[in-house]
């Protein structure tokens, strides 16, 4: 696999980080969807993501990446198996799967199909695991979200529901777990995103080229350098990507120790009833959200700058258009935490 | 001109100098273009062609690397002369590709290579086109016309260097480097090359009025371009030089950083090749020259920073924040080197463009550049676009050789299982169930909806009014269900389209700001023109619904003279030649009191009769989506 451009060397574009930061702290959040103008590092911060993430527990020989700890109804067939025969699970360290799906993936190498090469070679009948199946505990990346052709988001929104993906093709029946954080990202010209899909993500984000020389500068002095010696080039941001991995992990720790106030509770619903979002996932969002948030702050307890910061991106995607109004939806969250929480503090 | 005088060093100062003159200004020595182009009076389109040749060389420098050339020309005399050249200049050793218009996934990205698989008995990948070009160079003729998906595979494998291939039972991934030619054929602005494309091309060039004279090969030799091959890598770039690019970049408006990225390398191709250790304002300016000039999006602002705030357009995001910040980088950097390297890129500026950009004409026309509709799939017309699994029937077509093709791996195991099974039976092929594919179609079709709205008497002001509202509710989602909307209103002697079919919510708000109302009813003429409009929108490809909002009583003749009994004769005989071109209608009638009248006009039109006597544009727009 080709090196990736270094996660701590990308310049500006701090609520993009953050998003992902936040799914890699919480991956129940509920993915991330990059949105914005073409040259603005989308594809780059999410590929940049697996260098970063730690590495997890998983059952030894296991295709799915099952997790030893986990209840045994979210365990796969083999491990369910194994667990009852023998009482425990072989483990080993595993790295968190990042998965391209690429555009022009056929649906077979998705879901899953009939093992190809058993069947021509030895007669036999044998599944063999699609991209769902990599994918599970960790993370699926879409480029181009919205060109996916439509029966691979109808597959893909099924098993995002419901953790798991049932294949009943080719005279074949199998079930396995595939919980997995989608990552989008796309260019909104080139068309707009199926409500459901956007739905599934748990935060959106907008990006736009940097408007200031310095930066733009930065960007391109990086990337140049990049080009010319990727290794050197990582190697000189070890360190900083290091650090950013230490912040996951102690986030992660600290996750379920933070507070969530009733008064910041009660905040977070105020805001999503202001805004008119449908239904609850909005609120459950910014929740987790700005949860995850204080934890990778170091933060005990949420609260209302942790609210702030992650509402826009926790609820952009959730409002429905208004017609009468024809500010962005990121200015509507914007001007809905100025009303709620008071103009002094929403420059903070 | 750097041809062949063996001092491209010195002859390539003359742009810096003097940016707005031709790049040709230094080539007292031997240039071929001297006889008919004295070097004071060279024409812009010599120079032009001096810059595009020029860029073929920066582009055989490094083909792999990451600048990419489009090519925007008729195919003609001048372009063949260019792509000559380009074949001169590139290695012979490495692939070469054309990649035609419709290539198929499969051969483009690689996948199962089915002869080979049946013979081996095993599953055999077949490497793809662009897997075979790595180290070289692919051809993409006709590139205004490529398919999205095309496009978008080429775009993830120039991006992450690699071809990721998840079908037909395959996952492979293989590293692959190469340089994407386009050429692209268009003939007007409506036909362009993707934007995911052009974003990662580097160099722009436009052949498309270089008179055939003016097209002399310039003499680059491939020892050169060897030559400066080998001294690439070593160049490096200043901080001046930089910054030069971005806020050129800036100025003219070029959003994307891959640009600044493209020009930044292509100056440095251009250092090499003029034999130079660095980066100078030279390249600088040629690289402004040939990427970013024919990206500008913007003129320059004026000197005087007191104009800037003003004058300048939102930039596309319009973030809040980041407009406030860059002002104040803006106003700093007008230094010398940036002035010429600017300038330099704004003579470089297409004509056409330019007129566009003093127009101010460009921010909508890129926005809009979605208008030829989007195309929908799992139609039964159109252009096939591929197959996939499932039913034929219900609409969708079985295809034959896909089906095989799916088929025929398994033979071997279903042989063995139907033996096993005891069912004997010499089947040749056996096909079942799960390998049917159907053929997909894609077509545009969206749907356009046309209101013809009654605006006589004195109801008009309101069913305007709330016709309107349903207008702009249904373009409000019209993003999503890619729909568009159009607009009648009759009164007086005539109808009149006063919203042509448009998705553009802010387009709509703007035509319907003023509607007049009163006058007669002149019925015949109004279903008469909705009829005209859908015939053009169905011609187009798309599928009209047309909304009538009337009370139905006609008393404007179709030639526009008062007259009850003789109008209503008239809507009747509109009305069933509306019937005739079978479309899909709506007749809502909107009088307090509805009265027979509409009711017989929607029968006669073959047209769903709603009677709404209080309606408001919500319940309006939900009876639309309804009979759409």
């Amino acid at each position: 696999m080709p090196v990736a451009f270094p996660f701590s060397a990308i310049v500006a574009q701090d609520e993009m980080k953050l998003a992902i930061l936040i799914a890699a702290t919480d991956q129940s959040i509920g993915g991330v969807l990059v949105f914005g103008d073409r040259g603005t590092g989308k594809s780059t911060a999410i590929r940049a993501l697996a260098a970063l993430l730690p590495s997890m527990r998983v059952v030894e020989h296991c295709v799915y990446n099952c997790d030893p700890d986990a209840a045994e109804t979210a365990l796969c067939e083999s491990c369910r198996e194994q667990k009852r025969t023998k009482g425990k699970l072989k483990v080993r360290k595993g790295s968190v799967p990042v998965v391209d799906l690429p555009l022009g993936a056929t649906e077979d190498r998705v879901i899953g199909a009939l093992d190809l090469e058993s069947a021509l070679t030895r007669g036999e009948k044998r599944f063999e695991p699609g991209l769902l199946a990599r994918a599970h505990r960790g993370f699926l990346y879409i480029d181009e979200a919205n060109l996916l052709e439509d029966h691979l988001v109808d597959a893909l929104l099924d098993v995002a529901a419901s953790g798991e993906n049932v294949v009943e093709r080719e005279g074949l029946s199998v079930r396995h777990p595939a919980r997995f954080v989608l990552v989008g990202s796309g260019n909104p010209e080139e068309g707009e995103l199926r409500p459901q899909l956007l739905d599934r993500f748990g935060l959106s984000v907008e990006v736009s080229t940097p408007q200031d020389l310095k930066s733009r500068m930065q960007v391109v002095r990086l990337r140049d350098e990049f080009e010319r010696d990727p290794a050197a080039f990582i190697d000189k941001w070890k360190r900083k990507d290091a650090k950013i991995r230490r912040q996951i992990l102690k986030a992660k720790d600290k996750l379920a120790l933070v507070e969530v106030p009733d008064a910041t509770l009660q905040r977070a619903t105020e805001l999503c009833m202001k805004l008119g979002t449908d239904g609850l996932r909005g609120e459950l969002t910014l929740i987790r959200a700005a949860r995850a948030f204080a934890a990778l702050e170091g933060d005990d307890a949420v609260g209302d700058k942790h609210l702030m910061r992650v509402a826009p991106p926790a609820l952009r995607h959730r409002l429905r258009r208004n017609v009468l109004d024809d500010a962005g939806s990121t200015t509507r969250v914007e001007r809905a935490i100025e009303e709620l929480f008071g103009t002094e503090s929403a420059g903070a | 001109m750097i041809h062949g005088d063996g001092s491209p060093a010195s002859s390539a100062a003359g742009p810096g100098s003097k940016p707005t003159s031709s790049l040709g200004s230094g080539s007292g020595t031997g240039s071929d273009h001297e006889p008919t182009h004295p070097q004071s009076a060279q024409s812009p389109q010599a120079s032009r062609w001096d810059d595009a040749c020029l860029a073929a060389a920066l582009f055989a420098i490094d083909p792999a690397g990451s600048i990419g050339v489009a090519v925007r020309a008729l195919p003609g005399p001048v372009r063949d002369v260019w792509l000559e050249l380009l074949r001169e200049l590139l290695p012979a050793d490495q692939p070469f590709r054309r990649v035609p218009l419709h290539i198929a996934d499969g051969r483009l990205l690689g996948g199962l290579d089915l002869s080979a698989t049946l013979r081996a008995g095993r599953p055999v990948a077949e490497r793809g086109l662009l897997a075979e070009a790595d180290g070289g160079v692919v051809l993409l003729a006709m590139a205004e016309r490529v398919a999205r998906s095309t496009a978008a595979h080429l775009s993830a494998a120039l991006d992450n260097h690699e071809v990721l291939v998840e079908r037909d039972g395959i996952t492979a991934r293989t590293p692959t480097r190469f340089g994407v030619v386009a050429l692209d054929e268009g003939a007007n602005d409506e036909e362009q090359l993707p934007h995911t494309l052009v974003d990662r091309f580097a160099m722009l060039l436009d052949l498309n009025d270089i008179a055939w004279r003016d097209a002399l090969p310039a003499d680059y030799s491939a020892e050169e371009i060897l030559e400066a091959r080998l001294r690439l890598a070593d160049i490096d770039i200043g901080e001046p030089m930089l910054e030069a690019i971005c806020g050129t970049a800036m100025a003219l408006g070029v959003d994307s950083l891959r640009a600044s990225l493209a020009a930044a390398q292509v100056a440095r191709a251009a250092a090499a090749l003029a034999e130079r250790d660095a980066v100078t304002v030279e390249d600088v300016s040629l690289a402004a020259r040939l990427v970013l000039a024919p990206r500008a999006t913007r003129l320059p602002m004026p000197e005087q920073p007191d104009d800037q705030q003003p004058e300048e357009p939102p930039p596309p995001e319009e973030n809040q924040d980041d407009d406030q910040d860059n002002q104040t980088p803006e106003q700093e950097i007008d230094k010398p080197l940036e002035d010429q390297v600017l300038e330099s890129a704004e003579a470089a500026i297409p004509a056409n463009l330019l007129a566009m950009l003093q127009m101010g004409a460009l921010r909508s026309r890129s926005r809009t550049s979605g208008k030829s509709g989007a195309s929908q799939n799992g139609s039964l017309r159109g252009r096939p676009a591929g197959t996939r699994r499932g039913e034929p029937g219900a609409g969708a077509r079985l295809s034959i050789i896909e089906t095989l093709r799916a088929a025929a791996p398994w033979q071997r195991l279903r042989r063995a299982e139907r033996e096993s099974a005891g069912k004997g039976g010499n089947l040749l092929v056996e096909v079942r169930h799960d390998d049917f594919r159907v053929t997909r179609y894609k077509q545009r079709s969206e749907t356009t909806t046309i209101f013809v709205v009654d605006a006589s008497g004195s109801a008009a002001l309101h069913r305007l009014a709330e016709a309107k509202g349903a207008v702009e509710l249904l373009l409000a989602d019209c993003y999503v269900r890619r729909d568009r909307v159009a607009m009648i209103a009759f009164r007086g002697p005539r109808a009149e389209l006063l919203l042509p079919p448009t998705r553009s919510l802010v387009r709509a708000k703007r035509s319907l700001a003023g509607l007049p109302g009163g006058g007669g009813t002149p019925l015949a003429c109004g279903i008469d023109a909705a009829v005209d409009l859908a015939d053009g929108v169905q011609r187009r490809g798309g599928t009209p619904v047309v909304v009538v909002l009337t009370d139905g009583r006609a008393n404007v003749t179709r030639a526009g003279i008062g007259g009850r009994a003789q109008a209503t004769e008239d809507a009747i005989s509109s009305a069933r030649a509306f019937r005739v071109a079978e479309l899909n209608a709506l007749v809502v009638d909107m009088s307090p009191r509805p009265r027979p009248d509409a009711e017989k006009l929607a029968q006669e039109m073959g047209a769903v009769y709603l009677p709404l006597p209080h309606a408001n544009a919500n319940a309006l727009s939900s009876a639309v989506q309804a009979v759409s």
